[in-house]
């Protein structure tokens, strides 16, 4: 099954056209040793062989919707996704364009995304944000691009707290190989405390980087830490998360300069890691040194309010090698796949799913630590994640939930050595009580064998 | 005929979606922690999605129409792939859920490896890249992780010619590389001679896109791919342009070392208004060791009957991780779909009929637009937007098209072209809306002659007219609203 709509006779009447005799003649320039090699693939499928094909892949995995209850977390979440958002995300007008470079005809991309700007904006409380990035991790790596631009490569530091989500930090280190930087603090076997992250900047730091909520689940006022630093000089980077931003105060309020975050909670499915969403917003003093596609409001010939990419000259287009970022595309339809939901929802239902997530997760929280062997990590307020200390290794308890269908939380043994045996659980409005229950009987069960 | 934003369509006490009432003992909430006001739109389900179909009426798009744009590859996105990307097996999954919860999704990504390995000849790919220019940041920082393993760190240089693709001198300079531009040849193959003064034991390597912006095939591909290496240099070939490639031509058969796959041009998954795309790597085995982390492998062989257990394996002097996770999965799954129902034969004919459709529109425009570099193209042609006697640009053209219902192709680019038209017309078109494409080519330059202010005031039947950019720049309105300390400054 191929998607090509010309017939043989209209075949040889183009080649006929162009002057050759054989689709072979037009590929004379191509090496002829290695010439139309022979692929070694499966035979083509029909449309009904394929879709019988990638369901039963499909049907290899347990799911979370139908097979599997999840407590797992660590960085993307499992919340309801309204039946709106993917009627238009299936939109052939949406999804089968291309970025919207001729904005005469590209007006449903571009205001979508300038009223994404704007919803994001509002929700971190920042004043501009770009088209997007990526993904969260990825948003955190361009914020060091960015503080590196702003300070012309003068300031050489960056300070990563160790409680940012272990792969942003990671995508962070292979993104500054080579452009001589110093990373600080980022120390998985040293949890550190806002007093001693805000020990380790200086003169020279261009950057300071926590995450809020932290990977852990723990909320902080970074108000101080953050007027500390600017006392230093130095920019802050805040990397958050999208709903927890409908009740707690805004990275914007505590003055952070950058506010990144990963947007999958607003709307985007799982998808076993993507695509997803990198949100990236700044200050208007530093919009010249963000990366990443930028839509502004402008009038047509007609005098029509309309919008255009705009600052253009910032990217790698034009401005080449100099460029701060290489990045081209945004993620066009997950941006719109938020911009939907946040449209839908609106403050009251966005306020109402955090609210269904912090009375959950704190419902849990309490029934987990009453059972005799488990143990709050932390006292330090937390919105729908928290860190658990298990009586036995996180591998066999979950092998033991799994039994009971049950996707148990993230071992935090894996990213840091002093929390073996912690596990991190993510409570959302998608975990009915009835489910939290489960979980907390299997756990005490868990502690009994 | 513009929409309000959402903004203001938003009226207080309207709500899209309500959620169930807690379930649970509501917890105290912390009074200090909290913020004040939530400043989002408030709007019913209906009037949310009329503003949408409202916007999507003002897209131009390839379910809609002819999307010529020149290096994009805007090719029928097929229905089933929305399908299949979308069954709750895949869409329902988390990617830290236990290995033996997820091998579907793991035997899938571990055979579109293979795939992508058989399509390109290459010895190792991963598939965790978000884009074509994640790719090729991936693939610079791979090329130079080689060197430095050799303790080979003098190597500074990146060798582009200028008909590469735009994104390459920018992901080299990404990661502090020195770009070092080679020229074009008369027939728009790489310069050999500046190529070959460029060599040295400072260059980490050449980024060719071959096809080239140009739309043509460099003619001495194998002795520019030996030039580099010769001087302990490595190739990277920008993934861009395979379509025409596919079953024509595996790039490392040729030498090429490393390169990028466009799941979103090649694999037909959707360019979603500008994203998500996926990016794979592919390596030849002496980069293997240096690809981002992890990719799917054979963690346990099966026995007879049994399939074997896939799970995630780290190369061992690996670069890192390049983004969260484990790639645009929903992309990938798309993209296996793609391939499953081509095979090899369906993927040469890609490769023949995208390359057929881009000659024949050549040979039907040759005589009216101005082709410099005019030879046997590939998947895609660069004309110049110039008709003469008149003073319209490729600019003009460009919105002219738009007034008989196709979307321009691209322009100004590649720079090496004056007034650059960069046509792609893809596989996926037939013959009749490639005539009328050039039929109303030719009818363009007649209105350039007789009626060129048509032309310069154009386009005047789409919804919006022509933009005022400087506006937009100097004014810098970047959201419906004004948040308080933002009009204080």
């Amino acid at each position: 099954m191929n998607y090509i709509p010309i017939s043989p006779s209209e075949r040889d009447a183009m080649l006929a056209t162009i002057g050759v005799e054989s689709l072979e003649d037009l590929f004379k320039d191509v090496p002829a040793r290695h010439r139309f090699p022979d692929l070694n693939l499966p035979p083509a499928l029909t449309e009904m062989e394929a879709a019988a094909e990638l369901q039963e892949l499909a049907l290899g995995n347990e799911n979370i919707r139908t097979e599997l209850v999840s407590f797992l977390g660590a960085g993307v979440y499992n919340h309801y996704i309204p039946a709106v958002v993917d009627h238009i995300l299936r939109r052939g007008e949406f999804y089968t364009a291309y970025t919207p470079y001729q904005p005469e005809i590209s007006q449903g991309t571009l205001q979508a995304i300038f009223e994404y700007q704007s919803m994001i904006a509002a929700l971190t409380g920042m004043e501009v944000s770009n088209a997007s990035h990526y993904d969260g991790a990825t948003a955190v790596a361009e914020s060091v691009n960015m503080a590196f631009a702003q300070f012309r490569g003068k300031r050489t530091k960056i300070v990563l707290s160790p409680s940012v989500n272990p792969q942003y930090r990671a995508t962070l280190r292979t993104y500054v190989q080579g452009m001589g930087l110093e990373l600080s603090g980022d120390n998985s076997s040293q949890i550190s405390t806002l007093d001693s992250l805000l020990s380790l900047v200086d003169t020279n730091t261009a950057l300071v980087i926590v995450q809020y909520p932290d990977f852990f689940g723990r909320i902080y006022d970074y108000t101080t830490l953050i007027a500390a630093a600017h006392a230093q000089g130095a920019l802050v980077c805040v990397a958050t998360n999208p709903t927890a931003l409908a009740l707690f105060k805004t990275p914007g309020a505590m003055g952070a300069d950058i506010v990144v975050g990963e947007g999958q909670p607003l709307g985007i499915p799982l998808s076993f890691g993507g695509p997803y969403l990198g949100f990236f917003t700044t200050r208007k003093q530093y919009i010249h040194k963000m990366a990443g596609r930028l839509v502004g409001e402008t009038v047509d010939s007609r005098g029509q309010r309309a919008f255009v990419l705009t600052l253009t000259a910032r990217e790698q287009h034009i401005k080449r090698e100099r460029a701060t970022s290489n990045i081209c595309t945004n993620q066009g339809l997950m941006a719109l796949a938020s911009a939907v939901y946040m449209s839908l929802l609106g403050q009251t239902g966005l306020r109402q799913v955090a609210e269904l997530c912090y009375h959950k997760a704190h419902y849990a929280a309490k029934e987990i630590s009453k059972i005799p062997g488990y143990e709050l990590c932390f006292d330090t307020p937390f919105f729908h994640e928290f860190s658990v200390c298990c009586p036995r290794p996180v591998v066999e308890i979950n092998d033991h939930l799994l039994e009971h269908g049950i996707l148990g939380g993230y071992d935090l043994g894996l990213d840091y050595p002093t929390l073996a045996d912690h596990m991190l659980l993510a409570v959302t409005e998608m975990n009915t009580k009835d489910e939290i229950d489960a979980l907390v009987n299997v756990l005490a069960e868990v502690s009994h064998d | 005929m513009t929409e309000p934003t959402i903004y203001e369509l938003s009226s207080p006490g309207r709500t899209g979606v309500t959620f169930p009432e807690p379930d649970v003992p509501c917890a105290q909430l912390p009074d200090a922690l909290l913020r004040a006001d939530l400043p989002l739109p408030e709007l019913a389900e209906v009037d949310v999605v009329r503003h949408y179909m409202h916007l999507s009426r003002f897209n131009y798009s390839v379910d809609g129409g002819f999307y010529p744009l020149g290096s994009c590859t805007m090719k029928y996105n097929p229905k089933i792939n929305e399908d299949t990307a979308r069954l709750p097996g895949f869409a329902f999954t988390h990617p830290l859920q236990p290995i033996e919860t997820v091998q579907g999704n793991l035997a899938l990504m571990y055979t579109l490896q293979e795939w992508l390995k058989e399509i390109s000849g290459f010895a190792a790919v991963s598939l965790q890249p978000a884009a074509g220019a994640h790719g090729e940041l991936t693939g610079v920082l791979i090329m130079r992780a080689y060197h430095h393993d050799r303790g080979d760190e003098k190597r500074v240089k990146m060798l582009i010619p200028d008909s590469a693709h735009g994104t390459n001198p920018a992901s080299s300079g990404m990661i502090g590389l020195n770009v070092v531009q080679i020229p074009s040849d008369s027939r728009g193959n790489v310069d050999l001679a500046a190529l070959k003064t460029a060599c040295d034991e400072t260059v980490v390597g050449l980024m060719l896109t071959n096809p080239n912006t140009l739309g043509l095939f460099d003619e001495h591909v194998e002795e520019v791919v030996n030039i580099v290496h010769e001087c302990g240099g490595l190739v990277y070939g920008d993934g861009a342009n395979l379509n025409a490639l596919l079953g024509v031509l595996r790039p490392a058969d040729v030498g090429i070392d490393v390169m990028h796959f466009n799941l979103h041009k090649t694999f037909s998954t959707p360019h979603g208004g500008g994203g998500p795309g996926s990016g794979p790597v592919g390596v030849a085995a002496r980069l293997a060791d240096f690809l981002p982390s992890p990719i799917v492998g054979i963690v346990e062989e099966g026995e007879e009957d049994e399939p074997p257990l896939f799970g995630f394996i780290t190369p061992e002097k690996t670069i890192g991780r390049v983004k969260a996770f484990h790639g645009h999965f929903g992309m990938i799954v798309r993209a296996y779909t793609y391939i499953t129902m081509h095979g090899a034969e369906g993927l040469r004919q890609v490769a023949e009929y995208s390359v057929l459709n881009a000659n024949y529109l050549l040979a039907r425009l040759r005589k009216t637009y101005h082709v410099p570099y005019d030879r046997i193209c590939m998947h895609e042609f660069v004309a110049e937007g110039k008709v003469e006697g008149s003073d319209v640009r490729a600019l003009d053209i460009a919105k002219r098209l738009m007034d008989y219902d196709f979307h321009p192709p691209t322009n100004y680019f590649p720079l090496i072209v004056h007034e650059a038209l960069m046509i792609e017309p893809t596989e996926t078109e037939n013959k009749d809306t490639l005539d009328r494409f050039a039929d109303t080519l030719i009818k363009i330059a007649e209105e350039a002659k007789s009626q060129s202010e048509l032309l310069h005031a154009a386009p005047h039947k789409t919804p919006f007219g022509r933009m005022d950019e400087v506006k937009a720049a100097r004014e810098l309105v970047l959201c419906c609203w004004l948040p308080e300390d933002y009009s204080s400054q």
